[in-house]
């Protein structure tokens, strides 16, 4: 059930900006063709939750109009893109994905967004995902799977499944999309697209619906390393509106881009290529690898002892925050309220029994377990304790290395319906992404190669908190060897 | 934490009150399985010894203060939503407060 990625090949940022300022084409032009696209392409993909022309084409006028008169078009300009539905946009729908929060609109925008769309990129809709970003696989969207455009019967990944769909298909050139335990990077390797996480703290999360606070990230998925670069300096920095945004000033990422990887120290460690990895992808990950040495890398061989700690202790911190920041889902003040309760607290079960899917409430359920009476030391203390060794694991393990090499996941994407009634086993398709979230470092998934099938597989590369340049750096490196 | 992934459905249905969460006796023994599958799995973090590791809770914690948020804003008064944006979304409101079903229950 291989299908063709793309028709065309796809437009880079700076094809379209060049195309527009040139006047060989124009932004409304250029968001008419994503249009079509999604209309041909997105009924087998169903990466778009909503879009919205009229919005998008009066945007678009606006680029169209700067170019006539010759003035200077912004880095973005007529760039289109696609939000993952967790992002509000004043006035627009944001499902999360859940049915608790069908019909509901965003009274304000989200500062990623808002940073894009300043920067003039044309937002065409709001993006599939899985409910409240809680899925490995786009399978727990209270709207419908989204389909690998790879492969048809396959899951995208999760929980950004349509926004790396969305890319992968031709339906947006950037999408944002948001990353918890590795949903930006495993989507992006699952559909062959590059998706960053950037540090915790460099990425405003004012506007995004919240997950898991201490974890929760937005970043980019785009078809290449350099229009990734771009549009991660269009929307990290500072953020009033969030007190954990850091106020580092912003380099350019695409700067250093093209120094290669002459003289770096790549750590691969030797606990992400135990059991449970496939075969096809351990041999493309080690082919990029043995690439990177060859061009002049210097490859280290190191340890992350901690590592088979991870998952539980991702379960466990996530779970925890996540079932007080969904508290707020009561049927009071925005989306879902039952209609036949009589009382309040009935009001509120029969609103949160009805609004949520199977996993969110599995994940209150645990959440709220580990954080109950005589249990908070046992389950949630224990695991802050333990994401302190992963980290300390990375920060000591940076001291040796400048960046670190990885599979994003151990599996190419799978088929939907194969994990979705196995928590345990689709959990455990987080295992080489949950340990970055956990430690705050970033990291990104870029394309290493394709099994037999056809199917993308992703290397993963994890950098030094705040260290976006160096990773975009070796990814650029492997996308030219690729 | 237990050894093994011992919750009962008495745990169940007591953590799905304080989660304000209504489950169908269907749902109420998934999930009693789920838990117990997912609990007995995490329990190998008991395997490291962690008392003398202090919990972390926060990234800032872990990164250089040059790079540590400042956490407060300053103290300005700035225009907030307007009142009818906010109650545009809720599901019954007589246009200043939000409307629920009694409270009281006996």
């Amino acid at each position: 059930m291989t299908v063709e990625t793309t028709e065309i090949k796809p437009l880079s940022i700076d094809d379209i900006r060049a195309s527009i300022e040139s006047g060989t084409s124009r932004a409304t032009a250029i968001a008419e063709s994503y249009f079509e696209q999604i209309q041909s392409r997105d009924p087998q993909i169903h990466s778009y939750l909503s879009v919205n022309r009229e919005r998008a084409f009066e945007r678009a006028a606006r680029i169209d109009d700067l170019a006539a008169k010759g003035e200077p078009l912004p880095v973005l300009a007529g760039v289109p893109v696609g939000i993952k539905d967790v992002l509000t946009i004043e006035g627009l729908q944001a499902t999360a994905g859940s049915r608790i929060l069908e019909g509901y609109r965003a009274p304000y925008t989200a500062t990623s967004v808002q940073k894009l769309e300043a920067a003039g990129a044309i937002t065409l809709g709001k993006l599939n995902c899985d409910e409240f970003a809680m899925g490995s696989s786009n399978e727990n969207s209270a709207y419908g799977a989204v389909h690998n455009p790879h492969a048809l019967d396959r899951v995208p990944g999760g929980s950004s499944g349509g926004s790396a769909a969305a890319v992968a298909g031709g339906m947006a050139v950037a999408t944002l999309g948001t990353d918890t335990g590795g949903s930006i990077r495993q989507p992006a390797s699952f559909c062959g697209v590059v998706g960053i996480l950037p540090t915790y703290g460099r990425v405003s999360r004012y506007g995004l619906i919240a997950f898991a606070s201490s974890l929760d990230r937005v970043g980019p998925f785009t078809a290449n390393v350099k229009d990734a670069a771009t549009v991660l300096g269009v929307i990290a920095g500072h953020d009033p509106m969030d007190a954990t945004s850091s106020p580092l000033p912003v380099p350019d990422y695409t700067a250093d881009l093209d120094k290669g990887v002459s003289g770096l120290r790549l750590g691969v460690p030797a606990e992400y290529f135990a059991e449970g990895l496939d075969a096809e992808v351990r041999a493309a990950i080690e082919r990029s690898i043995d690439q990177l040495r060859a061009a002049g890398a210097i490859i280290k061989p190191i340890s992350l002892p901690h590592t088979r700690y991870a998952v539980p202790t991702y379960y466990l911190i996530a779970t925890a925050e996540a079932s007080a920041n969904l508290a707020r889902f009561d049927g009071v003040r925005y989306g879902f309220r039952a209609k036949d309760a009589n009382t309040l607290s009935a009001m509120y079960r029969k609103s949160r029994d009805l609004g949520f899917g199977a996993e969110v409430k599995r994940r209150i359920m645990l959440g709220t377990y580990a954080l109950s009476a005589g249990y908070y030391d046992a389950y949630y203390k224990k695991a802050q304790q333990v994401r302190r060794l992963l980290t300390d694991d990375f920060l000591k393990a940076f001291a040796e290395v400048d960046a670190i090499l990885t599979p994003t996941a151990p599996t190419p994407a799978f088929k939907l319906g194969e994990k979705s009634d196995d928590p345990l086993s689709m959990y455990l398709a987080d295992i080489y992404t949950v340990t970055a979230s956990l430690a705050g470092i970033c990291g990104l998934s870029v394309p290493c190669g394709q099994s037999a099938e056809g199917l993308p597989i992703g290397l993963q590369v994890l950098g030094k908190h705040f260290d976006e340049a160096m990773i975009l750096r070796v990814a650029q490196a492997v996308e030219r060897l690729n | 934490m237990s050894e093994s992934g011992t919750v009962s459905v008495e745990d169940v249905r007591r953590v799905a009150e304080l989660a304000s969460l209504e489950l169908t006796a269907e749902v109420e023994s998934r999930m009693l399985r789920d838990l117990n599958a997912i609990l007995g799995y995490v329990s190998q973090l008991n395997e490291l010894d962690t008392s003398a590791v202090p919990p972390m809770a926060q990234v800032s914690e872990v990164i250089g203060d040059a790079q540590t948020p400042t956490v407060l804003r300053a103290d300005e008064v700035v225009p907030c939503l307007d009142r009818s944006v906010v109650m545009s979304g809720a599901p019954e409101t007589d246009g200043v407060f939000f409307k629920v079903p009694k409270v009281i229950e006996r």
